[in-house]
């Protein structure tokens, strides 16, 4: 009997993140004051550290972090709890609600925000954010949805897209075996006591800078005890997505954020539906492309 | 009919909830949350009416996750919470139970428990992992009262949950008591509570029952934190044990019992001695720790142990432990609610709980028990 040995596989180029790529700009110091470390354990091209960052930075612009207090939830920014330079109480996963809650009620000065993940919140906890939103909770959610249990390895969550391959849907969500997706963001803007929900993405430049200015919209409605206030931020994991690390990006845009549109959706008591944000984010990038042209003219001088 | 408001230190006639209620606030206690269920729903009731006048919170949750969630949210500020229910809602509060416990905050459980089943959720847990809860027994509304207060500075003291058993009777009969704040001594100070001004100084803070620091802070990480949680539990046990005996010095016959058929263990058992007759109980008042040494003593010469209990035999579990086959340890109580089975059944009374011990005094170990009482009304 012969036994076929399992040939070495070539193993393909491996994204080296110690150098900075060339031509790359440094735009800001390398971590906010509110972080304890540079460094982060998750896989390279992971969304979650840059969202991070950006409410990091949004609660120091705004001159809040001598007063903010953290909920996290269970999933790989997990991982954070240890690095953020803010008090926190690590809840359970899909928990940090009513935790939340619960600061909030004994610490009204405070600025409390929950960071949880679309297994956390929309799988586990559903019931939870739901609540806290109708309860006006004048709290910050935050959720890093990245369409999969990142942190148990490529699983479907609640929020996985429709034809989405995970490991628990081989070949792809499929309405009729494994239901369809919830969109949080748009269920929550229908709750009366919600005051801000919107939705960003740091899957470019352009998107983190918006998502940043969503977050200080968000934190400055909970300054003025405008109620429940909720970012939902698309996250990349090009891990749990089975693809490679460079391509999260764009994956991002073509399959998450066709589903879960980018933009506000709800402010000062007004909700916009996904046919709103479609026209708004097309009459953006259709203005950012005139812009673009316009630039490239008056340099060549056409 | 009128109502009297409580205020501290005036005796009233009140409902044991509401004497709870009323205890809990002269503790110090701010934040309540729960959900209703029989009999603990006048619990809740109470705290939301006493709370808020003193500055305080009372969330009328969602559910019992979000209930227990809230009060771990209180917690980790500083402040003195509680949450409670029946057992069912405590088998809803389960994992935070234990995570709670092992990010070692005080949290106060108000327990009324449907029947008298639920002796092992009490004790055990039906949680994961190495924990374990203080629990207090009251067999009155006096003692409900005064529990209720030592269970907070318990809470605080050790950094560790607290259960207040209670049941049907507990909440909702009445008694005359008075109700002034207890001064048990300094409790450690909260360094580890949560507000946000150390924020961006590298010293903010965690609250994690995962053995977690902040990076560059010293950390003992999981599995040390697991064992000086031990540690810290086997010095509870030393410390804490609080048990009523009577008349064991010469007793032939002992009965065991805790809470509410304690009451009644305790009178029936008086009356038999004024009667002659050599019998004597032994009331604990913690069910964790639990009086094991006292049963060893207790037991030393004894013809029988007998124990009173309202469910198919689970203290009597720890009774044998304590005992540890020094004498013959036999089950004198049953299954008996009423008919909704929220409350206490006919197995309660002083003639059928006379007749059951004098049973096992005459006969012994295997003597037989007169059949248990049916509950007629169904
Ligand atoms: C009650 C409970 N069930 C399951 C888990 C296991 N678990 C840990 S992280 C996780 C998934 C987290 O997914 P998500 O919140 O989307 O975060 P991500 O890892 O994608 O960032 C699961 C299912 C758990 N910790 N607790
Ligand atoms: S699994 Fe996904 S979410 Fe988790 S660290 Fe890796 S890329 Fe990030
Ligand atoms: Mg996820």
């Amino acid at each position: 009997m012969t036994v076929t040995q399992p040939q070495p596989q070539p193993v393909g180029p491996v994204l080296d993140t110690s150098v900075a790529p060339p031509g790359a700009k440094k735009i800001a110091d390398l971590k906010p004051d509110l972080l304890l470390t540079q460094e982060h354990a998750m896989c390279p091209g992971c969304g979650e550290p840059i969202a991070l960052r950006v409410y990091l930075e949004a609660l120091q612009e705004l001159g809040l972090a001598q007063r903010t207090i953290g909920v996290a939830g269970i999933g790989c920014y997990t991982a954070f709890s240890g690095t953020m330079d803010v008090d926190l109480v690590q809840a359970l996963h899909g928990r940090a609600p009513s935790v939340a809650t619960g600061v909030k009620r004994m610490k009204p000065e405070a600025i409390v925000f929950t960071l949880q993940g679309d297994g956390d919140m929309v799988n586990e906890g559903l019931q939870e954010i739901l609540h806290t939103a109708a309860r006006g909770e004048n709290v910050t959610c935050i959720l890093l949805n990245n369409g999969v249990f990142g942190e148990t390895g490529g699983h479907m969550t609640a929020t996985t897209v429709l034809g989405q391959r995970t490991k628990n849907s081989l070949d792809g969500r499929d309405a009729e075996y494994h239901g369809y997706p919830m969109l949080i963001g748009d269920l929550i803007a229908q709750i009366q006591g919600a005051s801000y929900v919107a939705r960003g993405s740091v899957h470019n430049a352009g998107a983190v800078a918006r998502t940043k200015r969503m977050f200080k919209r968000a934190f400055e409605s909970q300054m003025h005890n405008e109620g429940f206030s909720f970012v939902e931020v698309l996250t990349m994991c090009p891990t749990g997505w089975f693809i490679p690390t460079g391509d999260g990006p764009d994956y991002l845009q073509d399959t998450l954020a066709e589903v879960h549109v980018i933009g506000e959706l709800k402010v000062d008591g007004v909700v916009h539906n996904t046919e709103q944000l479609v026209a708004e984010n097309t009459r953006k990038a259709e203005e950012a492309a005139a812009n673009k042209a316009r630039d490239l003219a008056a340099k060549t001088g056409a | 009919m009128t109502t009297v408001e409580a205020s501290p230190g005036v005796a009233h006639l009140m409902e044991g909830s509401e004497a709870i209620a009323t205890a809990a606030v002269a503790a110090g206690c701010r934040f309540f949350a729960g959900y209703p269920m029989t009999p603990f729903t006048e619990v809740l009731e109470h705290f939301a009416k006493q709370l808020p006048p003193v500055g305080g919170v009372c969330v009328n949750a969602e559910s019992e996750l979000e209930a227990v969630g809230m009060a771990w949210g209180a917690l980790s500020t500083g402040a003195r919470a509680a949450t409670g229910s029946t057992g069912q809602g405590l088998s809803l509060m389960q994992e935070s139970f234990s995570e709670i416990t092992l990010a070692e905050l005080p949290l106060v459980i108000f327990y009324m428990a449907r029947g008298g089943q639920d002796y092992f959720q009490s004790t055990r847990g039906g949680g994961h992992g190495d924990y374990r809860h203080m629990v207090l027994a009251p067999m009155d509304i006096a003692e409900a009262a005064e529990l209720t207060q030592l269970a907070f500075h318990l809470a605080d003291k050790w950094r560790n949950p607290v259960l207040v058993y209670g049941d049907y009777l507990t909440a909702h009969t009445q008694q005359s008591v008075s109700i002034e704040p207890v001064d048990f001594g300094p409790v450690p100070d909260k360094p580890w509570a949560v507000n946000g001004e150390l924020n961006g100084t590298g010293n903010s803070r965690i609250v994690s029952p995962l053995g977690f620091a902040k990076k560059g802070q010293p950390s003992l990480g999981i599995e040390r934190h697991l064992r000086a949680m031990q540690a810290k539990l086997a010095e509870i046990e030393q410390a804490e044990v609080r048990v009523e005996t009577g008349y064991v010095d010469d007793a032939e016959t002992v009965i065991v019992a805790f809470g509410t058929p304690a009451k009644f263990v305790r009178y029936v058992v008086a009356q038999m001695r004024a009667e002659g007759e050599k019998v004597g109980y032994v009331r604990p008042i913690t069910l964790w720790p639990y009086p094991y040494e006292t049963l060893a003593q207790v037991s030393e010469g004894v013809r029988t142990v007998g124990v009173f209990e309202l469910c198919g035999g689970q203290m009597i579990e720890d009774v044998r432990l304590g005992v540890l086959g020094r004498a013959p340890v036999v089950g004198i109580g049953g299954i008996s609610t009423d008919g909704s089975g929220f409350g206490v059944g006919p197995l309660l009374d002083v003639e059928i709980i006379r007749e059951r011990i004098l049973a096992i005094h005459r006969g012994g170990a295997d003597a037989e028990l007169p059949p248990l009482p049916v509950n007629e009304r169904g």
